[in-house]
């Protein structure tokens, strides 16, 4: 298999407080392909953003990445000093935030905000900026791009500017866009539209995209692959067919489990019992072993690495370990 | 845009009949002009044909009507004490005011912005912290107080600075008199520059440092830096800038301040300013001077107030589409 365009291994990030360290991603690994769609899923406070954060350097202090390695196509990019790292950003990885309304400088016309991106990354004449700016707002789907353009971001509805964050993440034309909830500030009727754009261009200039959400319907039409994550850590990562299909680790049986469909008409609503645990009270072995209705001994004890399953699939659960557990030693 | 500035302009001339109104009563409250105009011996008869004279005995708005239509083409009276038209008098002194207002508001911006933006990127460092420090100094202390310690300092003991007064003045136009160009008139303005924009600029720099601080987690800086712009453009270009509205309000307000409040710095290195004119005033109740340094007074925080209305506008685009909403 070629080499993987973003290989994340052992990613650990910090939090140091007063009452000791949190842990908030803990051994997290992942690799994502040349143009390959992942997406990450996870209730809210599960480490996703995190991730997003820590991979395009960042975190808000004083979180911090405290180990692992995270390597751009061969390079590796987690203890590069600052400049080097600003280079990167935006040129070879993009980002897309999750609100729209305030990841624009309102005081800034969008073409201004989109040529100083463009020649802060490329060596282009202002004019050539321009031709590109519009070339790219026409790409998003903004109609009348060339007149637009010299708009301020308050002239354009949510949707609208979402296209434009898009157009202004992608500006340098970035191998990795990182896509952190893209539309949950959006409208229902607009949030299939924005995805549509978002993966049509990246398949477009073969970009790979990790688009983090919450939302598995995104997920089940956008993503190539799928990776869960709890409390920090990842439970399970697969094709996202069979991730959704069969789910095996008992926490991604359950979040798709909680999904109400159509067909079935349901008094309440399927829910998991309890809620994730805080950072700073992760039980012992595997963190989902308080709601877990599966659970064994071994999983209060030990934690459980990320086991290779048919179809490259990875689970973490003991229920997957091959060696069957022996008598206590 | 022009609909808004005739606005304005309507609200500004309110404010000034305001105030004119206020300025007028000075005169008939502040006691009897005829008596501090007059000897003791004086007749009545006498007294009454002045008081008739003066029109004193017209009706109250035909009065001021008169007041107001003199005041609008600047002329307020006699000055009860020096015997000189008032006007003549502001304008003379009117300049040595100007200038230390000009340089003390100068300092105040600049400075106030550089270490407002610099103790809000470098939080925590120790050199922030001890500009924080100071300017605790500069906002507690009364501004009297710090006169006199620089006076004491650099006057006294290190005789480096005067300690009074504008040094040599020169004809700088018709009628302004300025201190800029001489050595001694520049280094003479030093310390009341310093006193007067002290407490203007720690108030400056704590808010520049807060606006900074709250601009700095907003998702436009965060979506800034994750395209990969420069610090200078993430610092300067996207943060400052919007930090500039609330700024812009708080230095208009204050340079009308420094202007209305220089009085006590005046005093205290006896600046020949209005403020030092006015507190003379005050002395011997000469009202044509206290009133027509209350209608000054006034025109300027009018006129700060306008400048600031309209570069609202040329910061703020947001403000420019709600206008022209409002008007459909």
């Amino acid at each position: 298999m070629a080499e993987p365009l973003l290989s994340v291994r052992d990613l650990v990030v910090e939090f140091p407080t007063r009452r000791g360290t949190l842990r908030a991603l803990d051994k997290v690994s992942f690799d994502i392909a040349e143009g390959e769609v992942l997406g990450m899923v996870g209730e809210s406070g599960a480490g996703k953003s995190l991730t997003g954060a820590a991979i395009i350097g960042l975190l808000e202090p004083p979180g911090r990445v405290a180990g692992g390695e995270i390597w751009l196509r061969g390079q590796r990019i987690d203890n590069l000093p600052r400049e080097a790292m600003r280079r990167i950003r935006g040129r070879r990885i993009g980002m897309v935030f999750q609100d729209p309304l305030t990841s624009l400088n309102p005081l800034y016309t969008v073409a201004q905000q989109l040529i100083e991106t463009i020649r802060t990354h490329m060596d282009v004449s202002d004019k050539e900026a321009r031709a590109r700016a519009v070339a790219l707002l026409d790409r998003v789907g903004i109609p009348a791009a060339a007149r637009r353009i010299d708009d301020y971001p308050h002239h354009f509805s949510g949707g609208m500017r979402q296209r434009v964050v898009i157009a202004l993440a992608l500006a340098a034309e970035p191998e990795l866009v990182i896509a952190d909830e893209p539309t949950t500030a959006l409208d229902v009727s607009v949030q299939a539209q924005i995805i549509d754009v978002l993966k049509e261009i990246c398949a477009e200039r073969g970009a790979s995209v990790m688009l983090i959400t919450h939302d598995m319907g995104v997920i089940a039409e956008t993503a190539d692959r799928v990776a869960v994550l709890y409390a920090g850590r990842l439970a399970e990562i697969g094709p996202v067919r069979d991730v959704i299909q069969a789910a095996e680790h008992p926490y991604t049986v359950g979040l798709m489990g909680s999904i109400p469909t159509l067909t079935q008409a349901a008094e309440r609503l399927t829910q998991i019992p309890g809620a994730m645990p805080r950072l700073n009270a992760i039980p012992q072995g595997c963190a989902f072993n308080p709601r877990c209705t599966r659970v064994m001994d071994r999983c209060r004890r030990d934690r459980p690495e990320l086991i290779a399953r048919s179809g490259a699939r990875h689970v973490a659960c003991w229920l997957y370990d091959s060696a069957k557990e022996t008598a206590n030693v | 845009m022009i609909a808004f500035i005739l606005r304005r302009l309507v609200q500004s001339v309110m404010v000034m009949l305001t105030v004119a109104l206020v300025a007028f009563a000075l005169f008939r409250f502040v006691g009897d002009p005829i008596a501090s105009m007059v000897g003791q011996e004086t007749t009545l008869a006498e007294r009454d044909a002045l008081r008739d004279l003066l029109g004193l005995n017209d009706p109250f708005l035909v009065q001021f009507w008169n007041f107001v239509a003199r005041a609008a083409v600047g002329d307020f009276g006699i000055s009860y004490r020096l015997q000189q038209p008032v006007m003549e008098l502001i304008l003379s002194r009117l300049p040595a005011t100007l200038e230390l207002a000009l340089v003390s508001g100068i300092l105040a911006f600049v400075f106030g912005v550089g270490f407002g933006v610099y103790t809000a990127l470098r939080r925590g460092n120790w050199i922030s912290g001890s500009i924080m420090t100071l300017s605790l100094i500069g906002v507690s202390l009364p501004t009297f107080l710090i006169g006199v310690l620089l006076i004491w300092v650099f006057a006294v003991e290190l005789q480096v600075l005067p300690s009074f007064g504008r040094g040599e003045v020169v004809q700088g136009g018709s009628w302004w008199r300025t201190g800029m160009l001489t050595e001694s008139g520049r280094a003479s303005l030093i310390l009341p520059a310093i006193t007067l924009g002290l407490y203007q600029m720690t108030l400056i720099m704590r808010l520049v440092r807060a606006e900074m601080l709250e601009v700095l987690r907003t998702d436009y800086i965060k979506f800034a830096r994750a395209r990969g712009l420069s610090n200078r453009a993430v610092h300067f270009g996207h943060a400052l800038k919007n930090t500039l509205v609330p700024v812009i309000t708080i230095t208009g307000l204050q340079m009308g301040s420094i202007i209305a409040f220089s009085i006590i710095t005046e005093t205290v290195f006896q600046w020949p300013g209005v403020g030092a004119l006015f507190i003379n005033s005050v002395r011997f109740v000469d009202v044509p001077v206290m009133a027509a340094y209350l209608m000054l007074i006034a025109l300027v925080f009018v006129v700060i107030n306008l400048i600031v209305d309209l570069l609202y506008y040329a910061v703020d685009p947001r403000l420019r589409i709600d206008r022209a909403n409002a008007r459909h």
